[in-house]
């Protein structure tokens, strides 16, 4: 994993050649001052989508120009969109990045449209061009691709074959990330299946750690998750004494014997993506969506709980899905029995953001 | 509650009773005000943080500009009406802190009953008020049916409250995330948006929303029912003594019921809004905390409903000052739910100074009940 790292921070950022002038810290001086204002919707230590967002600011504060200004634990209310007014009107903000997914609509959309000065970029795939202001934008990573490594680590380091899922609630990237740890694990093991326990809350600690609890209970030897903090799910894996796979950020040092690895958004490849745009007096790109062939997305170093065989195949899932190939290989069937993919999918392809459906070997219902 | 007649004063330093009252009313909540800033610059200098450059950010945060002024009202707008839902209860000796529930459900109905209305293209100008009504009647009947139960049923109004606004917010995402699902709100279920056509805007020259006149109308109106009618004497006895109330004959229950309905109509009016003016459409966001914090401000406020509007401004004015300390300073959120619940505490204590600091008392014997 390391090599790639290395290798990969050789290659700069690159994302589909938006990035050609990136240069992770030796960014030249912005011609104008560029402050960048970040809204969390949560604490910024969270071991979660928060902290995955932070840890990208914190690179971009070294960069010379830029001054990063920060909110956490706005709530996706009206709050949000006086957070944004506040942060341009006392700070001097000219870039706000709003990431949490319920900012967007209205609270983005209409502080853009009252502030066309001012930049405004979204975390999640909403931006429409023909009805909204163009000074707003989206940016987005599939991180289901890196559920699928997870799934392929996993896969190798299970001896029951039954990994665990804890889910918030049944929307599209949600199943898409429990499917794609079910086709990653099942690419290299086919014996394995998923079982799912969604807990109707993006944040529901309690609920979050019973689910962990009773999928161990039923046999389950590698717990992951998708919910705002992993935390506590990864914990009451290591204390069980089975297996984890990461969400969001990188959950290592919560399960030093049993940690396998995590699926992690690099979202400082799309910050630099915009400083680099404002320095240079470019226009910023409106819509950025990437995974794993745009280097926006990455897997947790492997931890003890990894098998060598499961390493190496997941970095050869890794290899592979930066070359596209398809983690959705058709037909596939759901849980159901219905057939619900015909042939194989683009990784990007349009009809997975509408994703209802659990598939074939992942246990749980989404009603 | 009459005053008793002071007799013509023998020296001019002594106060009447009713400026007594009035002056010890101010002085109290002010110097515990200062007490609980002088205790949180110690608790900022024990951080190695500036108090001074503290106060000067929630100033120019919450009051320094037209744009932080404007940010603070918007803010204030719904804590005026969810301390008011928790005011008018407390003066009939319940404490009723279910606004939250009343509150979203009363946002969920407004958004409801607008999908035919809008869908069927009624005009703006009779929606919206079909939508703020039957807000606050699901609103009044969600609290109304909590002292309903208190005053026919014996079931603690606390509890009942707060497990009421569970199954609030849990009928609101049932109908959210199943029945009344916008399609097109994959990712976060959400009711139907209602169009700009059908938002309430912002009073002519600012950024603040109508929820705010609405409440500070409402505040106004019910301080005079609570404070000038017979209505308001008769539940503020009830709340003095019940049995005493009973024994008078007054009509106990239905002044119960009655409180807490208008209680449950003013936090769902502030659902009312969250929807028209500021969401667009009912989804999880309702669950803003805003009912929780209204009982806050109604604490500090004494429950008089006129007092409610400064407090809520002042939590306003420092929710909206909260980003720019966590900017500028670079302090965590929670600094300022720190200094309220210093706040909070030390109003509390300074509840039994009332009577027994000797100058603010008038001179003759007239008694406070």
């Amino acid at each position: 994993m390391t090599s790639i790292l290395s290798r990969r921070s050789l290659l700069k950022a690159g994302a589909a050649g938006l990035a050609a002038s990136a240069l992770p810290l030796g960014l030249a001086r912005a011609q104008t001052p560029i402050v960048l204002g970040a809204v969390y919707v949560g604490p910024r230590d969270d071991f979660g989508w928060n902290q995955a967002h932070a840890v990208a600011m914190d690179i971009l504060k070294q960069v010379p120009g830029v001054t990063v200004i920060e909110e956490e634990k706005v709530p996706e209310t009206d709050a949000v969109a006086q957070s944004m007014e506040s942060m341009i009107n006392l700070d001097g903000a000219n870039l706000v990045l709003a990431t949490s997914f319920g900012y967007y609509n209205p609270f983005v959309v209409e502080t853009a449209k009252k502030y066309p000065n001012v930049e405004f970029r979204h975390a999640a795939p909403l931006w429409n061009e023909a009805t909204d202001p163009k000074n707003a934008g989206s940016y987005f990573c599939y991180l289901n691709q890196a559920h699928y490594v997870n799934g392929v680590a996993a896969g190798l380091s299970t001896t029951s074959n039954k990994i665990g899922f804890v889910a918030a609630k049944p929307i599209p990237s949600v199943l898409s990330n429990i499917n794609s740890v079910l086709l990653g694990a099942k690419s290299v093991n086919p014996e394995a299946t998923v079982q799912v326990i969604f807990t109707g809350e993006w944040s529901m600690p309690v609920r979050e750690a019973e689910a962990a609890n009773a999928l161990i209970d039923a046999g389950c030897d590698v717990i992951t998750c998708h919910v705002d903090g992993p935390k506590v799910v990864i914990e009451t894996a290591e204390t069980r004494g089975v297996k984890s796979c990461g969400h969001n950020a990188s959950q290592a040092p919560l399960a030093p014997k049993g940690f396998i690895t995590g699926a992690e958004y690099k979202w400082e490849t799309i910050y630099k993506i915009y400083a680099d745009a404002l320095a240079a007096g470019q226009p910023l790109p409106n819509f950025i969506a990437g995974g794993y062939h745009n280097d926006m997305l990455r897997n947790s170093d492997f931890g003890a709980g990894a098998s060598p065989e499961g390493v190496k195949a997941a970095e050869a899932a890794i290899e592979g899905l930066k070359a596209g190939k398809p983690i959705y290989v058709g037909p596939l069937k759901d849980n159901a029995g219905n057939v619900v993919i015909e042939s194989s999918m683009d990784n990007y392809a349009p009809v997975l953001d509408g994703m209802n459906y659990l598939l074939e070997g992942v246990q749980g219902s989404i009603t | 509650m009459t005053a008793v007649v002071s007799p013509p004063a023998m020296r001019s330093f002594s106060l009447g009773p009713k400026s007594a009252r009035v002056v010890e009313a101010l002085v109290i909540p002010i110097g515990a005000l200062v007490a609980s800033a002088l205790l949180f610059s110690v608790f900022l200098i024990a951080l190695g943080k500036s108090p001074a450059t503290f106060f000067s950010l929630i100033w120019t945060g919450g009051f320094g500009s037209s744009f932080s002024i404007q940010n603070t009202l918007q803010r204030s707008a719904p804590l005026i009406l969810t301390g008011l839902a928790f005011a008018i209860p407390a003066r009939i000796g319940l404490t009723l802190i279910g606004a939250e529930g009343a509150l979203v459900l009363g946002g969920f109905t407004a958004a409801a009953v607008a999908i035919p209305l809008v869908t069927g293209g009624i005009a703006p100008f009779l929606t919206l008020p079909i939508m703020a009504l039957s807000a606050m009647l699901v609103g009044a009947t969600w609290i109304g049916f909590a002292g309903w139960l208190r005053h026919y049923r014996g079931v603690n109004e606390t509890i009942s409250s707060l497990l009421l606004s569970y199954i609030a917010v849990a009928i609101m995402n049932f109908f959210v995330e199943g029945l009344l699902r916008d399609p097109a709100s994959a990712n976060k279920p959400s009711t139907m948006p209602i169009g700009d056509a059908y938002r309430v805007g912002s009073m002519p020259g600012t950024s603040v929303h109508w929820g705010l006149a609405a409440g500070l109308l409402l505040a106004v109106v019910l301080w005079i029912l609570m404070t000038r009618t017979t209505f308001g004497f008769a539940a503020r006895m009830t709340g003095g003594n019940v049995r005493a109330a009973k024994a008078q004959g007054l009509p106990v229950g239905f002044l119960v019921v009655a409180c807490c309905a208008i209680a449950g109509a003013c936090a769902g009016l502030a659902g009312f809004y969250e929807v028209a003016a500021v969401h667009g459409q009912a989804n999880a966001s309702l669950v803003a905390g805003y009912g929780f914090t209204g009982i806050l401000v109604a604490f500090l406020a004494r429950q008089n409903p006129l007092s409610v509007v400064p407090v809520a401004i002042m939590f306003g004015a420092l929710a909206a000052s909260g980003g720019l300390i966590q900017r500028r300073m670079g302090m965590p959120d929670a600094t300022v739910l720190v200094l309220q619940g210093i706040i909070f505490v030390v109003l509390l204590v300074s509840e039994t100074f009332y009577g027994r600091i000797p100058f603010l008392q008038a001179k003759t014997t007239g008694d406070r009940t």
